[in-house]
């Protein structure tokens, strides 16, 4: 079982889209999360369901509406278009901006959910030991929540790593620009290169295998800390 | 021009909230609360649950925003018509009902998150002190689900000390224990009275609590003031609108005048007379708390000197009122500028014909030195 150039290409793209996306999700999935945790606006309802949206449309779906608000015509690609930055679709940066739509719920929930366990005593005692916002979340959200944080990047990355039909429409099929590991798969077996499309396809249920061992694993190591603070 | 602002004053804590919860699924509740305490000592904010009296409290630490409101705090305005100071802007201490370590951190890293965020750095004579005082020197390795209870509440007060408030808000820190952990932290909360010059607002609902830690108290009913003043003032009075069952008592501050070796008795002058008590070890000339429970006066209309009661004061009835249960009656008694409260039947009060101004005695059965 070996590599052509092609492959180790596509999964070097796959790791650096993953990447990106998961760095981008934490930034600004937390908020969401932050938001979607505490607030108790009536808009907490819709905006959970937008979040969620991609676990249960098919990706073409997302992939077409994308492709067409990112186009020339799209308020996406107009943004983009004036800032002198082109269009994105069949960019890598397009590929981007969909997976980050595709993987949020896989990120923002697990955050949503270990900032509301860990309910409202703990901001509280901070701030009467002066710890202003920011300290907060530093000093007492992100160790408290660590579990949660931890498992949206794994979670996140790993979905990125396993998309296919957002890519196929918005991103073509590019080599070292928008042709990831899954793409690159379809075409071996398009081609009828069995044994390259099988050491692919494997490499992949072995990494996904590993991760969900490791998410579960550590969830089960973590639980009871997660119970302590309920005295 | 005069500025009308008699509320700021350089020793007073004056709070004025005002806060509705139009809960459509939980009780109505609202909060009307206008209380001026001196700015030393420990006020007890006194109620049963459901009185508003955590809320009371979360509203002073600026974790409740009431709609209405203003407190200033020894002459420091915390909040009024224009300016609300977050929680972490105001130099206070807060010590919860329940545990509040962070789990994540050891009991020394809990002190060292107060350590870190104090308003001025922490001497170490301080730091001595603070540990000195609640003993908590040989656990601070520990994780807080390592602790027991009491060790627990006791670094949380550690850690709201080592802050180096000016305000110290405690919500009933001993509710959460059992009735010997509780015996087990109340001397070092009055250490920390005796040690430390900052005034503490202590919430609680446990009349033991009260009698012996309270220098002045505010007592609320839902969500409004029903008393205010000193200790001895407030729970003389038999007018409030709770009853307080076999609790009902009187605390009287007294002096130890006389200490009888031979059957281990003191006696204690009051302002109103003189009790003889259980010796408790106290030193001549020492102040002292009494509490005489309603339940233990009983009432005669003449001296009896053959009775194994040691305590008999002349008093007058000043006041009478009906206990929450039908057959017994209140009695206030005046005794000099001092009042005791009597339990009896109302039986008794139709055969003894008390009304106010009748002139009687007072048997006390027994008489307990609080502190």
């Amino acid at each position: 079982m070996s590599f052509s150039e092609a492959d180790i290409a596509a999964i070097w793209l796959t790791l650096r889209l993953a990447t990106t996306v998961t760095l981008v999700l934490m930034v600004i999935g937390t908020p969401i999360a932050w938001w979607l945790a505490r607030t108790r606006s009536w808009w907490k309802g819709p905006v959970g369901a937008v979040v969620a949206l991609p676990l249960v449309l098919p990706p073409t779906v997302l992939g077409f509406y994308l492709l067409v608000a990112m186009g020339p015509n799209g308020p996406i690609g107009q943004v983009t278009q004036s800032l002198g930055l082109g269009t994105l679709p069949f960019t890598f940066w397009g590929l981007v901006v969909g997976s980050v739509f595709y993987s949020m719920p896989f990120v923002v929930q697990p955050i949503q959910n270990a900032i509301e366990a860990l309910g409202e005593r703990p901001l509280e005692v901070a701030a009467t030991l002066r710890a202003g916002p920011w300290d907060r979340f530093f000093t007492v959200v992100l160790p408290l929540a660590k579990p949660g944080f931890l498992t949206a990047a794994i979670l996140g990355f790993a979905h990125t790593v396993g998309e296919f039909g957002v890519v196929l429409m918005i991103g073509g099929n590019i080599p070292g620009e928008t042709r990831v590991v899954s793409v690159q798969i379809y075409d071996h077996v398009e081609a009828l290169e069995y044994a390259q499309a099988h050491a692919l396809s494997g490499a992949m249920v072995i990494f996904s295998f590993v991760v969900l061992l490791v998410v579960y694993g550590y969830q089960r190591m973590q639980a009871p800390l997660g119970m302590k603070y309920r005295v | 021009m005069i500025l009308n602002t008699p509320s700021v004053d350089a020793n007073r804590i004056h709070a004025r909230f005002s806060l509705d919860y139009p809960d459509a699924k939980g009780p109505a509740f609202s909060l009307d609360v206008d209380v001026t305490v001196p700015g030393n000592g420990i006020t007890i904010i006194f109620g049963q649950s459901g009185s508003g009296k955590t809320t009371f409290l979360r509203c002073v630490a600026g974790l409740e925003k009431p709609d209405r409101g203003r407190l200033a705090v020894n002459g420091d305005i915390w909040q009024s018509e224009t300016t609300f100071l977050p929680t972490h802007k105001r130099p206070l201490g807060y010590v919860f009902q329940e545990s509040s370590l962070f789990p994540h951190l050891t009991a020394k890293g809990n002190l060292a998150y107060a350590l870190k965020r104090s308003g001025s750095a922490v001497t170490s004579e301080l730091y001595d002190r603070v540990m000195g005082i609640m003993g908590i020197e040989p656990v601070l390795q520990r994780y807080p689900d390592r602790l027991s209870g009491g060790e627990r509440q006791r670094v949380a007060i550690a850690r709201a000390l080592l802050i180096q408030p000016r305000l110290l808000l405690m919500d009933e820190p001993l509710a959460s224990l059992d009735a010997a952990r509780k015996q087990e932290i109340l001397p070092y909360l009055e250490r920390l009275r005796s040690t430390f010059d900052i005034p503490v607002l202590y919430v609680s609902h446990a009349m033991d609590e009260v009698a012996r830690l309270a220098d002045h108290t505010v007592v609320l009913d839902q969500g409004r003031v029903v008393a205010q003043g000193n200790l001895t003032e407030v729970f003389s009075r038999i007018d409030l609108p709770m009853r307080f069952g076999d609790e009902t008592g009187v605390v009287l501050k007294g002096r130890v005048v006389e200490r009888d070796t031979r059957w281990h008795l003191s006696r204690v002058a009051f302002d109103g007379g003189e009790l003889w008590v259980r010796d408790g070890g106290d030193a001549l000339d020492r102040w002292v708390r009494v509490r005489v429970l309603a339940k233990d006066v009983s009432l005669a209309l003449a001296s009896h000197g053959d009775t194994s009661i040691l305590n008999r004061l002349p008093v007058e009835v000043a006041e009478l009122s009906q206990d929450q249960d039908e057959a017994i009656a209140l009695v206030r008694l005046k005794t000099g500028p001092a009042y005791l409260i009597a339990r009896v039947t109302q039986r008794s009060v139709h055969q003894l014909k008390l009304e106010p101004g009748k002139r009687l005695w007072a048997q006390i059965k027994s008489v307990a030195i609080v502190r």
